[in-house]
């Protein structure tokens, strides 16, 4: 597997993420070696392995009531943003 | 004067009983060193003022005879703990000017024990890092310099909880541990930390990097006082649906059990190419330490954890692409203007990440885009499925696995700065137990012959975090080590 510029491109464009000239050639041969490092693993063979997604194993874990026991705090969640209004998270217009 | 800097919380508890000084003293004493240590930076945010207001309030739980387990003892917490009104950066541009509005349960749980806080320390961003050198608020400097008077790395991410402990500006401070992050630079700074059970303190209020690895835990002088901490912060939380139920044990009563008949495993993949002399001959002389002790050394084998690192890069940045899409502009501080909204999101996220943390989503969006996630991802989790299982296997026969933290100690600041692969290889004798959620930490044994600090990591079985300290405390009583770098940061 090699990655291009074509490919840094493309997974900048997915990660929402605007690159320099300069970061996509850097980008590239650092994700190119980073990638092959990684490539090792395909020595082992993993064939029948159950994946683990997490080591967190408690049987005993409580699903809590579906009720709404907090909340009410508008204004402390929107004072953090950079644009609000009325309560409201400000973003650029999206719909015409 | 006091010579406040050289205790330890178990030592300033007693004197704080025995009135032989006032909270509010030992607290002055703290802010003035933080003050004269500005040069290590290590604090991202000082909290001077919070923390004289609540020294008053400590010093009258004491002559009430009210006091909590932790009463009246600063702390410094790592910039990745939401901290109620007190700005949190994770030490990234994006959250430069982020205040919570609420505080994180292990954080909660130290105020409500009576600890102070003392100021928010500085990491590598968003925790993705092995030396704090990718903050956005620069690089934290090791109060120990090495052999050639040169500036060396604290280790990261937890750098600055790292510095700040060993440089005395705080009694303790708290880390978090994804890969590595507490105990290597623990292990980089003479001081003792550990990363606890998976599940074993809550991850709510936590600044999400990589959900299914991140643990909080202490870094201090000593394993005492490690546990003393662990006390406090452990805790069933609601909040976390990963938060364990087990009953937590009392950690300070562990430091003072016998090791004898307890079995180390010294895994034999260990005796592998790669780890420094020095490091190499304190790993003997532990094994000594613990067999005068009484206890057993038994070789284990830990087959595949050589793709326990490459494993890792795949699944930490792989969470991490998830979990950091939620700075998108809107709601965190942090925004540049665009005529649309996709300009927005890129233009904000391309200037507000540094280029560590743009690598690591890049890398994870990688793994996980269509037509690649089985190869990698997937991959990667059975792997992790195949090195937990090592783990299992070794703990039917031994109850803590020994061997060293780091291989090599702090290295000069810039070293390593340019090749990222490099830097990475530096946890893998740390990035294991994070795959596998087990509780390890680092103990320091000596310095090496650059006049640097080396550690030793005990690894534990799930939720033993007893045998670990147990064993650590064996170790510190046997190797004696004095954390007292010169102070040369103190411009008399």
């Amino acid at each position: 597997m090699t990655i291009d510029s074509k490919l840094v491109e493309r997974i900048a464009k997915l990660s929402r993420i605007s690159l320099t000239e300069t970061e996509i050639k850097n980008l590239s041969s650092e994700l190119d070696n980073i990638l092959n490092w990684i490539e090792q693993l395909s020595e082992l063979d993993t064939e029948g392995i159950n994946p683990v997604f997490s080591s967190f194993d408690e049987e005993e874990t409580k699903y809590r009531n579906d009720k709404v026991n907090d909340g009410g705090y508008r204004e402390d969640i929107i004072s953090n943003a950079p644009l609000s209004e009325d309560g409201f998270f400000l973003v650029p217009k999206v719909v015409d | 004067m006091t010579e406040f800097s050289t205790l330890s919380i178990k030592e300033t508890i007693t004197s704080l009983k025995n009135k032989d000084f006032s909270v509010s003293e030992l607290v002055d004493f703290h802010i003035s060193s933080m003050e004269n240590g500005r040069e290590l930076n290590a604090f991202i945010t000082e909290t001077a003022d919070i923390a004289r207001e609540k020294a008053s309030d400590c010093d009258q739980n004491y002559s009430k005879g009210e006091e909590k387990p932790l009463e009246g003892i600063p702390l410094g917490i790592k910039d990745m703990f939401c901290t109620k009104g007190v700005k949190t950066t994770a030490s990234s541009k994006m959250l430069e000017n982020f205040v919570p509005p609420y505080e994180s349960t292990v954080t909660q749980n130290l105020w409500n024990d009576g600890a102070i806080l003392l100021g928010k320390l500085n990491n590598d961003e968003f925790a993705m890092g092995s030396s704090n050198e990718t903050s956005f608020f620069g690089e934290v400097k090791n109060p120990w310099k090495n052999n050639k008077d040169n500036f060396t790395v604290p280790g990261g991410s937890s750098g600055g909880s790292a510095a700040s402990v060993a440089a005395g500006m705080g009694l303790a401070s708290l880390g978090t541990d994804t890969g590595g992050s507490i105990r290597q630079p623990a292990s980089f700074t003479g001081t003792v930390g550990l990363k606890p059970t998976y599940g074993r303190c809550s991850r709510w209020g936590i600044i999400a990097f990589a959900s299914s690895l991140d643990q909080a835990g202490p870094i201090t002088k000593t394993v005492k006082d490690c546990a003393l901490l662990l006390n406090s912060i452990c805790s069933y939380d609601p909040k976390d649906s990963t938060s364990s139920q087990k009953k937590i044990p009392d950690f300070e009563k562990s430091t003072d059990e016998s090791v004898k008949g307890m079995k180390i495993g010294i895994p034999k993949e260990y005796e592998a190419d790669g780890i420094s002399e020095d490091i190499t001959e304190y790993l003997e002389k532990g094994k000594e330490w613990l067999t005068e002790s009484g206890a057993e050394i038994v070789e284990i084998s830990l087959p595949h954890i050589k793709y326990a690192l490459p494993c890792y890069y795949i699944i930490a940045p792989a969470e991490a692409s998830s979990n950091l899409a939620r700075y998108d502009g809107v709601k965190f501080t942090h925004r540049v203007d665009a005529d649309n909204i996709i300009d927005m999101y890129e233009e904000t996220r391309s200037q507000g990440f540094g280029d560590e943390v743009k690598r690591r989503i890049m890398i994870g969006t990688y793994v996980l885009s269509s037509g690649y996630y089985d190869a990698y991802y997937l991959k990667a989790q059975k792997v992790r499925a195949m090195i937990s299982k090592d783990f299992k296997e070794a703990f039917k026969k031994v109850d803590v696995i020994y061997g060293p933290s780091t291989p090599s100690t702090a290295f000069e600041l810039g070293d390593k700065k340019k090749d990222p692969l490099e830097m990475y290889l530096n946890d893998v004798f740390t990035v294991p137990v994070n795959l596998a959620g087990l509780p390890a930490m680092s103990v320091p044994v000596g310095l090496d012959k650059e006049k640097l600090p080396v550690g030793m990591q005990l690894i534990g079985n799930s939720f033993d975090e007893e045998s670990i300290l147990s064993i650590a405390s064996c170790i510190e009583k046997s190797a004696k080590f004095d954390l007292n770098p010169n102070k040369w940061w103190i411009n008399e």
